[in-house]
């Protein structure tokens, strides 16, 4: 086997690198030495997150159930079955539930045990979805995590988290903003920001600065 | 287990904190981890609800300071050592020093990189019928496992309302132990948030959980 020290696209002196990237590394070294994964493969999977899996693909969906009330009504009664019918969004395990936003209640998502996200529909969670602030408090005090987004939600208006505890993941469909009469799907899908989808955030408005 | 993992209801941790056009990673070492983390775990090292419970034993001290990235480091780690998969004289040289043990799916190559963007299938035929319908009340267990479990501390003892039925899964308090899949049936359980928080709670707010079977009991 080799004793080559360095990866192949990692040439920095070791002098510059934290001690955890250090020990990356050498993780990294041993299991491909030992022959479990291909560094290229490793290499792919980044590719895919970085380029391919991301908010984007949860926008469409949205646009199209702003659009499309036969598709709404079914992405509503099976998630993932209404987005397999959409060849050009990411596929989607068996067990995505999308929940609607209504002028009664208004739906938020966490997971207070891990970080359960909806990858394939939103990419990788941000850092504050998975940081202990948002995991402790979005289930006792959700009016108050809107706050530090500077989301405020009309007192009268349920709130309904869904804390995510098991394979289910849930995608909130926001409601569609005022003055977009006429827009095109990929007009609308512009405007739903990723936390929108989160239901930390609401759409963008028409007009408003992004 | 009741680990410092169950954060729900907890206070103290302050303000959330967005971070405006945050990068995807902040270092380049995370994405690595989190490509190994996917690339072992499609090779059948080990599954999903195993990986939870090595992170969620990690020290209490350390699992509250390390971020996402290097809690998943920690536990793949140790995961790996512990499972036999490599040793800690290969961790502290940082080389293999003998060949690699036998992966259940083989080594992850670049033809199996398609496989792990999409979710695993958890949905298993259902062993019996299922105890509780649509509406039904019920009772979150007050139960203490010091094994992994996904049901969270504060709904334990707490009366909610079946709302969804997903069908069976697998059961991650078995699977997390390697002692089988066990499929459970699994339901959206809706509660009020004052029955969670008590009266000064917010009176607009319902939080649910997906509770397997063995979690609830009729109330």
């Amino acid at each position: 086997m080799s004793h080559d020290h360095d990866h192949h696209h990692h040439d920095h002196d070791h002098s510059e690198l934290s001690e955890t990237e250090l020990r990356v590394r050498a993780l990294e070294t041993i299991l491909t030495e030992k022959g479990y994964v291909e560094p290229a493969a490793l290499d792919a999977i980044i590719q895919a997150y970085e380029t391919r899996i991301g908010p984007h693909n949860g926008a469409r969906v949205v646009a199209k159930a702003w659009t499309d009330p036969a598709f709404k009504k079914a992405l509503l009664e099976d998630g993932s079955k209404a987005i397999g019918t959409l060849g050009h969004v990411s596929r989607v395990g068996d067990h995505l539930v999308v929940v609607e936003n209504t002028p009664e209640r208004h739906n938020m998502v966490v997971c207070t045990l891990c970080s359960c996200y909806p990858w394939e529909m939103l990419g990788l969670p941000p850092v504050w979805y998975k940081a202990a602030p948002y995991r402790s408090r979005a289930v006792k005090d959700p009016r108050g995590v809107l706050a530090d987004f500077d989301v405020s939600v009309p007192k009268d208006i349920e709130i309904r988290v869904w804390d995510s505890t098991a394979e289910t993941r849930f995608l909130v469909l926001p409601m569609r903003p005022t003055g977009t009469e006429g827009w095109s799907e990929e007009q609308l899908a512009e405007l739903v920001t990723r936390d929108s989808m989160i239901g930390t955030g609401f759409p963008k408005t028409p007009g408003a600065p992004s | 287990m009741n680990g410092v993992h169950d954060m729900g209801g907890m206070d103290g941790f302050g303000k959330v904190d967005p971070e405006p056009n945050e990068p995807m990673f902040h270092e380049e070492w995370e994405s690595r981890v989190l490509a190994m983390v996917r690339a072992m775990g499609a090779a059948g090292a080990f599954n999903i609800d195993t990986s939870r419970f090595y992170r969620e034993t990690l020290p209490p001290h350390v699992y509250l300071s390390s971020s996402y990235y290097k809690k998943w480091f920690l536990g793949l780690e140790e995961m790996l050592i512990e499972k036999g998969y490599l040793t800690r004289e290969e961790v502290a040289d940082g080389h293999a020093m003998k060949p690699g043990k036998a992966l259940k799916h083989g080594k992850f190559d670049l033809a199996n990189v398609e496989r792990v963007m999409v979710r695993g299938k958890f949905a298993r035929p259902a062993p019996a019928s299922a105890k509780f319908n649509i509406g039904d009340r019920v009772r979150a267990r007050n139960i203490h496992p010091t094994t992994h479990t996904r049901l969270p501390r504060y709904v334990r003892g707490h009366v909610g309302v079946v709302e969804l039925n997903h069908g069976c899964h697998v059961f991650p308090d078995s699977a997390a132990m390697e002692l089988g899949e066990n499929p459970q049936w699994l339901y959206t359980v809706v509660f009020e948030g004052r029955d969670l928080w008590g009266a000064d709670g917010d009176p607009t707010l319902k939080v649910s959980i997906d509770a397997f079977e063995p979690y609830l009991d009729p109330a």
